[in-house]
């Protein structure tokens, strides 16, 4: 009560308290009140308000003005054809017992199926493939089941795949439906005038969704990559599109060449993917850089940060993650901003030079790695005899040279080459960490050679 | 017989000069100052958020008008400038992105360009306590570049100090435009900005020089490799005699 108070809030619960039948847990009672799991379970604080909202309770008042009695009395149901007459227990207030249907007889709905006379059946609806009692058949079986048509399927006598039985019923009730109208101009807009039922794409149709629910785990993960190819294609597509159509009223010479690359590019990859088994697409850097420049144009006015960051981007394109780690690395051992500090024109273009630059480096590297690894395995004894020689003597003398910067695993000593050749990709900047001196001294100024 | 060569005129200033750009160096940011003991706790900086000319240049040459969309909590979010100098100032307790919208005139382009500039009032770590004399500054450079210019646009800015128009074709011709109020310029550029001291100067001279330098290394590195690769390819076998060595 005194938690009330705090919080201001009206006193009208104590009407709860006067209540013997209310869950205790709702009084303000102290423990002696309620019982003692209860005080447990609402851990031993008072509730501050009634979980519950109090005037949705039935009141107990309300039944105290009226009589009620329950009778055990007889009751029909329209929904029934046979006027069966069956008991139940009714709730009789004040003597009055309640008027009305059996209040489950409004659900007992049912399709209306079209009946045909037949002469309608002849003017209308003879069919090849359907004799008259076939068809009277199966409107009573739709009638009956309310057409449930796998279920009449089932029980037709001859038999007949849903898919007919559906198209029998269908152009059937589409027949009468016509013939009837006053004008066809009055059906036109019925549902089954203007989309008649079409059985052979619901067999393609269900024939996909099964195909679909069987995949296998493996065939899933092959659409998905299809899938992929194909979203990838149609942007290329759609980038090289985008740059020819600027091109086609201007008519300048170098544009042309450009676009005619992009457009080469686009289609050379499509054929190849389509053929094959699809594999991860190599993003054609000039393409890209092509439909940035396409892109740039349509702009018109842009902020060359930005359009720097896209070359970038579309330089960078063929190349994978891990490798552009290495040449944001790179650039910052050579102490070059990843992003030009004041991007003028001059400086745009010998960034991404250098990007490049870093990138040829880069795959350079790597086939050295590669030829090297090959190379080893040449040498099977004279190795493990002499683990300290570095195998290729010129690569320790250029790495002795050039002590001040060489990115990877090439400046690292001696031992760690053979290491380098047993595994067969390079280290990397794991070994980095071994020799930071070399790694966190600027290189700003230094043409070594 | 005037109105046509009128109309004729415009479209000759209209035509678009081809495979040319021109460029316009700017400089964006904003300065804080603390206000100390006058600071209140919702005003506790007053800063100026602005768009200049790299070197201070008159930017009104190009831009019709900035418009600075601050935080919503502000009063009239959306402040229209539209006249140089592009700045507005104000005075508030936090940071919050900045997005200058930048109209040019008509002979210039139809679409507008965007800038964001994250408004910082706040020293950081390194800077030690905050003085209401030494402001906090933040500067970007960068350029705005316009393709294909309209002849009109391109004879207007020719010889101003704000636009780098690099060299035109021999062949071109342009029509020639009335002569450009040269107090009206000078009173739109940021030499005499009353913050001008406080401005940053970005040159792109050390950035050029540090990039040459690294080009260098990288290209020696790249032929010392190529010279590798190719001894390594010419003799496989051979390299196990040069190790018994």
């Amino acid at each position: 009560m005194d938690a009330k108070d705090i919080l201001g809030l009206p006193k009208n619960a104590l009407p709860i308290q006067e209540k013997k039948s209310k869950p205790p847990k709702e009084t303000q009672r102290k423990p002696d009140g309620i019982s003692r799991e209860v005080y447990a379970l609402t851990g031993g604080l008072a509730p501050l308000m009634p979980s519950v909202d109090v005037n949705q309770l039935k009141r107990k008042a309300q039944s105290e003005n009226e009589k009620i009695t329950w009778k055990w009395l007889p009751f029909t149901n329209s929904a029934r054809k046979d006027n069966l007459q069956l008991y139940h227990w009714v709730r009789v207030v004040n003597g009055v017992p309640p008027t009305g249907d059996y209040s489950f007889a409004k659900y007992n709905k049912s399709v209306d199926v079209i009946k045909y006379t037949d002469e309608e059946y002849e003017k209308y609806l003879v069919d090849p493939a359907w004799t008259k009692e076939e068809t009277d058949h199966l409107f009573d079986m739709c009638e009956q089941f309310d057409l449930r048509f796998i279920v009449i399927a089932d029980r037709f006598p001859s038999s007949k795949t849903v898919e007919e039985l559906k198209n029998r019923f269908y152009s059937v009730s589409r027949a009468i439906l016509i013939a009837r109208a006053p004008s066809p101009g009055d059906v036109v807009g019925h549902s089954l005038v203007k989309e008649p039922y079409n059985p052979s794409q619901e067999i393609e149709r269900k024939r996909a969704l099964s195909m679909v629910l069987s995949h296998t785990k493996q065939q899933e993960r092959k659409d998905v990559e299809v899938l992929a190819e194909a979203k990838r294609i149609s942007e290329a597509r759609k980038a090289a599109k985008a740059a020819e159509e600027p091109e086609l009223p201007v008519m300048a010479d170098a544009g042309h060449d450009v676009t005619d690359k992009a457009a080469v590019a686009g289609d050379s990859v499509s054929p190849s993917q389509s053929t094959q088994f699809p594999s991860a697409t190599i993003a054609n850097p000039v393409s890209e850089t092509a439909s940035v420049v396409a892109s740039l144009r349509m702009l018109q006015v842009y902020l060359r940060s930005y359009a720097h960051e896209q070359m970038v981007q579309a330089a960078s394109s063929s190349a994978g993650l891990r490798t552009i780690k290495r040449v944001e690395q790179t650039l910052q051992d050579l102490g070059v901003n990843l992003k030009p500090k004041v991007p003028t024109r001059a400086v745009c273009t010998e960034h991404l030079e250098l990007r490049k630059e870093i990138l040829t480096l880069l795959s350079l590297q790597k086939q050295l790695q590669y030829k090297e690894a090959e190379g080893s395995s040449y040498r099977e004894g004279s190795y493990a005899e002499t683990p300290g020689t570095p195998p290729p003597k010129r690569l320790q003398r250029a790495a002795d040279l050039d002590r001040t910067f060489t990115p990877d695993s090439s400046s690292f000593g001696g031992e760690r080459v053979g290491k380098r050749d047993l595994k067969r990709k390079g280290p990397g900047r794991s070994e980095a960490p071994s020799s930071p001196a070399q790694s966190k001294r600027p290189r700003k100024y230094k043409a070594s050679d | 017989m005037l109105k046509s060569s009128d109309e004729s005129e415009k479209k000759n200033l209209a035509r678009k000069v081809k495979d040319s750009e021109i460029g316009v160096p700017i400089v964006y940011g904003n300065i804080a100052f603390w206000l100390g003991k006058k600071a209140s706790e919702y005003q506790s900086h007053k800063w100026t958020v602005y768009v200049r000319g790299a070197g201070n240049e008159d930017l009104g040459v190009v831009i019709k008008r900035a418009v600075f969309q601050l935080h919503s909590s502000f009063n009239n979010p959306t402040r229209i400038v539209e006249s140089p100098p592009f700045e507005l100032s104000e005075s508030g307790w936090g940071e919050f992105e900045i997005i200058i919208t930048l109209h040019f005139h008509s002979d210039v382009t139809d679409n507008p360009l965007h800038l964001y500039h994250h408004l910082k009032l706040y020293p950081g770590d390194e800077s030690g306590p905050m003085s209401t004399k030494k402001p906090v500054v933040v500067e970007s450079y960068d350029e705005i570049v316009f393709l294909e210019p309209s002849e009109g646009f391109l004879s207007r800015v020719k010889n101003h100090p704000a636009v780098i128009v690099p060299r035109l074709p021999a062949d071109i011709i342009l029509p020639p435009v009335p002569m450009e109020d040269v107090d009206k310029r000078k009173r739109g550029d940021a030499n005499d900005h009353p913050l001008s001291q406080w401005f940053d100067n970005f040159s792109e001279a050390d950035e050029l020089l540090i990039l040459a330098g690294a080009r260098q290394q990288v290209q020696a590195q790249i032929a010392r490799l190529r010279r590798q690769l190719s001894l390594v390819d010419g003799q496989p076998p051979q390299l196990k005699a040069a190790s018994d060595l």
